[in-house]
């Protein structure tokens, strides 16, 4: 069992109120998964130009500054950083893949969570609670966010094996439930289309799926309806990317999933209740998502 | 509701769903005893394990197993039910108004239990003897193993409806494309007509026409061990 939650807004009057309604929402779902939690924001865009990345480093004494000075002049880029808690923000007129690479190279035990323009990704072990607190999600402005409340069953319980998983510039993926095909499909990615894989966690192998087929043109749409044929086991998959948000469930619909829509926001998350505190609510159109129906917002949907 | 009776207001903001169920399940309740439940929030199990015949509305959205095992009470969910709705109930009477979640009425050995809105998978699932009435669309899987009672819908039925049935009774209105294994269209015969007549006008939707319905059933070949299949085993 998982929580999962997400909120899309479709006009920008809510923005400054993203966290305030995102928090109730995510700590709702304590009781689907204690375990750990995490959440991607998609806030404060980049400038042109530059990139974003969100990186989590597990010694609290990590010397932050010294990293950015040494990837800087190795890469002869400009690098901003800021921290929050554990994970910490740089911000970097580098290119994405070249900043991810030397970031890890510096030390082997610091972990990009993501990379983009807009997306933050902030995950750690613990209760949805301590972990909202932490990073201060309340007070966050934004266009979306996604989160996932964890209880493991497929890998160990870890800042790491948490989602949401990120594997493409801007791109999220939170999924409760488990996949059985993920060992071929892992093998697959990583063998004919060159992924590197962090983790042994299934949910990484459907996001790496999903950016895979985007980077080969595929809407997000598109790549949502590909996945029903290639990925099995049970799954409702909320996705984030930078301007655009979608829910996927398995086609015999193992995993709960309750949509609420108004003319502001999309809302989604494994049970109502987690829902119930958002303005509107009692006037919005709330719906259990159709088994195997890719349901898709802002994008290239 | 019958008029000028007092109605007790249980306010779920105020209130713990504990204590809220624990006296909708006390004694000391008249017959006709009417309950309003405000501020749901999506609880899960609200309403559960009534057995005496009281009202209880809930004004909106409810949670997992809402009148679960439900007994001569009758419940009106004014909103949406989560998954189990009305599940295992043995009598009396369950109403949404809004759509619900999987499950809805599972293993029901009596009772009356109608969804004015649509039902998602597996509704009537190893149903024992309960009615169900969906006025709108029921997901996959519906009714599958279900052993008695009787399921109508209005609207379409999703894939792989009645799989593996016995000797529960199916009436579908719309479409109904897909038929699980052992599941059969049927002959409507004029004692089907009264029953589906009577179970749609309990439900009030007695004018929809009795005609537009058909009715399926278990073809019942999957009874007995086929000496042909010994191989399987």
């Amino acid at each position: 069992m998982c929580g999962i939650v997400g909120l899309y807004l479709k006009t920008s009057g809510l923005k400054d109120r993203l966290g305030e309604m995102f928090t109730p929402m995510l700590i709702e779902m304590t009781d689907r998964g204690p375990d750990s939690a995490g959440v991607a924001v998609y806030h404060a865009p980049a400038a042109e130009g530059q990139v974003k990345i969100t990186a989590f480093h597990p010694d609290p004494a990590f010397d932050w500054a010294a990293l950015a000075e040494a990837v800087s002049s190795e890469l002869s880029v400009a690098i901003e950083h800021y921290p929050n808690d554990t994970h910490h923000v740089l911000i970097s007129d580098g290119a994405a893949e070249v900043l991810e690479d030397a970031l890890e190279a510096y030390d082997p035990l610091l972990q990009v969570m993501s990379a983009g323009t807009t997306i933050e990704i902030y995950k750690e072990t613990g209760l949805p609670k301590e972990v909202a607190e932490k990073f201060g999600l309340e007070a966050m402005k934004g266009s979306h966010a996604v989160g996932h409340t964890r209880m493991a069953t497929e890998s160990a319980v870890t800042t790491a094996g948490s989602h949401p998983f990120s594997t493409g510039l801007d791109l999220c993926l939170v999924h409760n439930g488990s996949l059985s095909n993920h060992n071929r499909l892992r093998e697959h990615l990583s063998t004919h289309r060159g992924i590197e894989f962090k983790t042994e966690n299934d949910t990484e192998v459907a996001a790496a799926y999903v950016s895979d087929k985007m980077n080969s043109g595929r809407s997000l749409h598109e790549a949502l309806e590909d996945s029903i044929k290639d990925l099995d086991g049970f799954y409702t998959f909320v996705v984030g990317t930078r301007d655009g948000f979608a829910v996927l469930r398995d086609p015999i619909a193992c995993k709960p999933a309750v949509l609420a829509e108004t003319e502001d926001y999309v809302a989604f998350a494994s049970e109502y209740r987690a829902l119930v505190d958002l303005p509107g609510i009692e006037t919005a159109k709330v719906w259990e998502p159709e088994p195997a129906v890719v349901y898709s917002w802002g994008g290239q949907a | 509701m019958s008029g000028g009776q007092n109605i007790e207001v249980l306010d779920l903001s105020q209130s713990s769903l504990r204590d809220v169920n624990a006296l909708l399940q006390g004694d000391a309740k008249p017959t006709g005893a009417f309950f309003k439940v405000i501020n749901p929030r999506g609880a899960h199990a609200l309403a559960c394990g009534l057995d005496s015949e009281i009202e209880v509305e809930v004004e909106g959205h409810t949670g997992y197993y809402c009148a679960g095992m439900n007994k001569l009470a009758r419940v009106v969910i004014k909103g949406n039910a989560g998954q189990g709705v009305a599940e295992n109930m043995m009598s009396g009477e369950v109403r949404v108004t809004g759509d619900v979640s999987q499950s809805a009425g599972a293993t029901a050995h009596g009772g009356l239990l109608v969804v004015e809105g649509n039902a998602a998978a597996r509704c009537g699932i190893s149903l024992k003897g309960g009615d169900i009435v969906v006025k709108g669309n029921v997901g996959h899987m519906s009714m599958f193993m279900a052993q008695a009672g009787t399921l109508v819908v209005l609207g379409d039925a999703g894939d792989a409806l009645g799989d593996s049935l016995y000797e529960a009774q199916i009436y579908v209105r719309g479409s109904a494309d897909n038929l699980g294994a052992d599941c059969v269209e049927k002959e409507m015969r004029e004692e089907h007509r009264e029953k589906l007549q009577a179970l749609l006008d309990k439900a009030d939707c007695g004018e929809v026409a009795v005609s537009e319905f058909k009715r399926y059933g278990s073809a019942r070949a999957l009874y007995h061990f086929k000496p042909d299949n010994v191989d399987a085993y």
